[in-house]
Parts: C-alpha cells; structure tokens; sequence
C-alpha cells in the first residue's frame, strides 16, 4: 500500500505539469456542469417557491358543528399528503379580509351580517404540490357532508406543472449532455497520463508485476485528481455565483450536502476514467 | 527448462513468423539464437516470456506449460525470467539503483530487503559506483549494464537478451558480452538472440540455434530438436 501511495505521489511529482494540466481540465469541464447545476438549483427552488402557495381551500356550509369540523380536521391531517390543514372561522375569514383588502375597508365596516364561509385551509407536502394530487385531495374534500366548495386555482397548479416538466426535461438533457462531455474530458486526460507512462507499465509487465498491482497507482492517481478538480471546480463554481449573486440577481449556492456530492462525484469519474484507460490500455499491451 | 515443441506462430498481417519449431534450452546452458533479421528471433523470446502466444504447438518455460496459462498467472512465470533489450528499457528519470529497486517493489518484494539486493546486483555487473546516476549520464554499455542487473535481481532462472549489444559500439560489446558469460558461469542459463557471428565463434562450446525465415536450420545440440527442419 506505502508503495501504491508513493507511486502516486511521484506520479505528480515526475509529471507536475501534466498533473496540473489534467486536474485543470477537470476542474473546468466540472466547474461547466457546476455552473449548469446552480441554474438547475435555482430555478427548481424558484419554481418551488411557487409551489409553496399551492392551498386547496374547502369552504364549508353555514352551521357546520364545531365537533364535525374537528373530527374532520384529524382525518385531514392524516392524509398522506397534507403537510397541515387550519381551520378558518366566519370570524377570521372577515378579519383577514379587512385586512388585506384595505380598499375595501368600508364595506366591511358596513356589514350586518357575516357574509365570508368558514373554510378549512390544506396545505400539501412539496413532492405533492402537483395539479394530479391537488386534483385528488380537492375531491376527497368535496365528499365531506359539510363542504359547500373546493377551490384551489385549477389552470394556475396546471401551469406550474408544466413548468415544472419543461424544467426537468431540459435539465435532465442539458445535465447528462454536461456530464457526457465531463467523462470524456477527464477519461482523456487520464489516458494522457497513461501514455505518458506507458514505457513504465510496459516495465512493470515485463519484470512480472501483476495487473492489478498496475492499476492501482494509476485509480488513486485518477481519484486524487478528480477530487482536487471537483474542489477547484466548487470554489470556481463558488466564486461566480458569488459575483452573479452580488452583481446581478439574487440566488443560492449549493448546499454542503449537493457540494460534497459534487467533489465525491469529480473523485468517481476520475476513478472511472483511469480504470478505463489503464484497462484498455494493458488489455493493448 | 525452455521447450518449443512444434511452434508455429502467424501473425494475421505479416504471415508465419515461426514455422514448426521444435527447441530445447537446457539449464544453466549459454544458447545462441542467431539469424538475420526478421528471421524469427524476437518472435521465439516473446514467445518465452510469453508476450505473444504460439498459433499451435508448445512452449514450456521453466515447468510452465504456457499454452493454457491463465493470464493472471503470466507475472509468475515472468518473475523466473530475466530479460534484457537492444534498448535498454530503462526509465530516464530514475537513478540506475531506483531502475533496479524498481523490479523488486513492483513485485512486492520485502523493503528492507530491497536495498542490498540491489546493491549487490550493480555490484556483480560493476556499476556500484555510479547507483546514484541517471540513465542519460551513463554511457550506453553502463546503461546495458543497469539494464542486466534489473534483469538479475530477482534470480531469474533464465536470462532472455534480445540483441543485447545491438546498440554499442565493439568495446562495450565485449564487456557485455563477458558479463552475460560470468552470469553463465555462476549458473544461470542465458538465451541471447543476435546476428553478431563473432561472438557466437568466440564460445565455441555454447548451444547454437540459427533460425532462417521462421524455421530452425541449425541445431548444434542436434538431438533431433530440430525435426522438421533443413538437414
């Protein structure tokens, strides 16, 4: 093992140049599906933003028992997928309608009899908040005795979810175009590195080492060096999403968890690669 | 210890490069390959150490009956062979003692062990003073030499040299030469490919193969080996 460790370490040594060249080009085809992957995260948490206002409203008929509404509100709770569900009185319906309707403050005040229904406001889980399962708990509220109508603004939940579609579509393609050209990039680089040592293997073989104690300096070689681009390709990505963020729109970086995912995932493909290119390589020998 | 029986080898471009060959290399024997070029000398040697495979017939190296060896097996066989280049095959950015010490860590051996056995190696082929220097700054016998001593380390059973002064010039031919005949001499067989005839005439009582467009057309051991081939 000291041995494997000692020839990856002179592997950079002997080689700094194209060392740095390859984990350069990591860093950089890694650093373009990094930027890719902040337009990604940014628009999904836009659009989840939107998706936060997603409410299916029951409005309930006049004199509905407290009791009923109670029960109601336990089995409500316990639907898969309400997030949480409020009960809103006569009362507070007018109260929260004095108050955000400010223009119509006078006609309020006027009012003899309450005309607003008490309702029941749900809430869904985010993975939930889609036309298909809106559509579904709307009817399961419609089949209490005691409310009058549902509504949860149909067309608009339609949109969002077609957005929502176009986003992922695009993202899925864009993505794994990124990643594509990210492989072969870094399988190329790596395959570099083997030719450049090519008379070393050739050596190796002939004196009677084993394959795999061939490979191995060169799949730690690869994985050093994916994780060293996946770290320059994070604080490259970091550094520009700190000048869009300051300069041009407000957004938010990766969080620690997707940003080690990040640097694992540079590690792999650097694993992956060499493993490729040595295989092919000694399979050519 | 190296037996062909019945060789043929073709190579799907340039045809038969060895035809029929039956050969027998005994231990602790010098054995010349010798032919002109393109006779099928360098194809016999890596047929030895088992970089190509035989299209039919035999070859058995030191107890190993390579037809149906595994290629996980190859490195075993490989670490019983020393073998030894018109190039050289050294790696110019290591000292000629890392070139050595080279053999033995990537094959695991133990590293307090690697020390010594390196210095006796440049030792016995009279290249202890200059451990410390490169390739380049060696001169091409001293570089040979290096080259002999990688190929001794592991006390190899057999020595395979493929034109091993192809390269330099007469003195540091005669140098090498001598030193493959000391090695001999301390009892490990050596196989030389060359087509340099006046080292073969100046060890009249070596083993003499000559090979002529793949097939063996002299076999002084003539112990019948060579059935299949010219009278």
């Amino acid at each position: 093992m000291s041995l494997v460790l000692r020839e990856t370490a002179n592997a950079f040594r002997r080689a700094p140049l194209l060392s740095a060249l390859s984990v350069t080009t990591i860093a950089f085809s890694l650093f373009v599906f990094g930027l890719f992957g902040l337009v990604a995260v940014n628009i999904g948490r836009a659009i989840g933003a939107v998706a936060e206002r997603v409410e299916v409203v029951a409005y309930l008929k006049r004199g509905t028992p407290i009791e009923a509404i109670t029960v109601a509100l336990a089995d409500i709770d316990a639907f898969p997928e309400v997030e949480r569900v409020a009960h809103v009185t006569e009362e507070e319906a007018l109260a929260r309608a004095r108050q955000d309707l400010t223009e119509f403050q006078d006609i309020f005040q006027d009012l003899e009899v309450n005309p607003l229904p008490a309702s029941l406001d749900v809430r869904l889980k985010p993975p939930y908040r889609d036309a298909e399962h809106v559509a579904e708990v709307a009817s399961r509220l419609r089949s209490f005795s005691f409310v009058d109508d549902v509504r949860y603004g149909r067309d608009w939940v339609e949109k969002l979810d077609r957005l929502r579609n176009i986003a992922g579509a695009v993202g899925a393609v864009v993505g794994a175009a990124f990643a594509l050209v990210a492989i072969i990039i870094i399988g190329t680089t790596i395959r570099m590195a083997v030719l450049q040592r090519s008379r070393e293997i050739a050596i190796m073989r002939l004196v009677g080492a084993t394959d795999r104690f061939i490979r191995a300096p060169f799949l730690l070689e690869g994985l050093v060096k994916g994780a060293l681009g996946g770290a320059l390709a994070l604080g490259l990505s970091f550094a520009a999403w700190a000048v869009i963020d300051a300069a041009l729109l407000r957004s938010v970086f990766f969080t620690p968890l997707q940003a080690a995912a990040g640097v694992v995932a540079g590690a792999l493909l650097g694993l992956l690669g060499s493993a490729l290119s040595v295989g092919r390589h000694l399979k050519g020998v | 210890m190296i037996r062909f029986h019945d060789v043929t080898k073709e190579y799907p471009k340039t045809g038969a490069a060895l035809r029929r060959v039956s050969l027998h290399v005994k231990k602790g024997e010098f054995a010349f390959l010798t032919g002109h070029s393109g006779a099928g000398k360098s194809t016999a040697l890596k047929l030895v150490y088992l970089a190509d495979r035989p299209t039919s017939g035999e070859v058995r190296v030191s107890g190993f009956a390579t037809a149906r060896m595994a290629p996980s097996e190859v490195p075993r066989l490989r670490r019983r062979l020393g073998i030894v280049f018109q190039d050289f095959q050294l790696l110019e950015d290591r000292t000629a003692e890392e070139n050595v010490a080279f053999a033995l860590e990537v094959t695991g051996a133990r590293r307090a062990s690697i020390g010594p056995r390196v210095m006796r190696v440049l030792t016995q082929v009279g290249l202890a003073g200059k451990a410390r220097q490169n390739p380049r700054e060696l001169s091409g016998g001293e570089q040979q030499r290096v080259a002999i001593a990688r190929a001794l380390v592991n006390d190899p059973v057999v020595l395979l040299a493929d034109e091993p002064t192809g390269n330099l010039d007469e003195r540091a031919t005669r140098g090498i030469f001598q030193l493959l005949r000391d090695i001999n001499a301390a009892g490990t067989a050596v196989l030389m490919a060359t087509h340099d005839l006046d080292l073969v005439r100046s060890l009249p009582g070596a083993h003499l193969l000559e090979l002529q467009d793949g097939e063996v057309v002299f076999d002084s051991a003539g112990d019948g080996a060579a059935a299949g081939g010219h009278p």
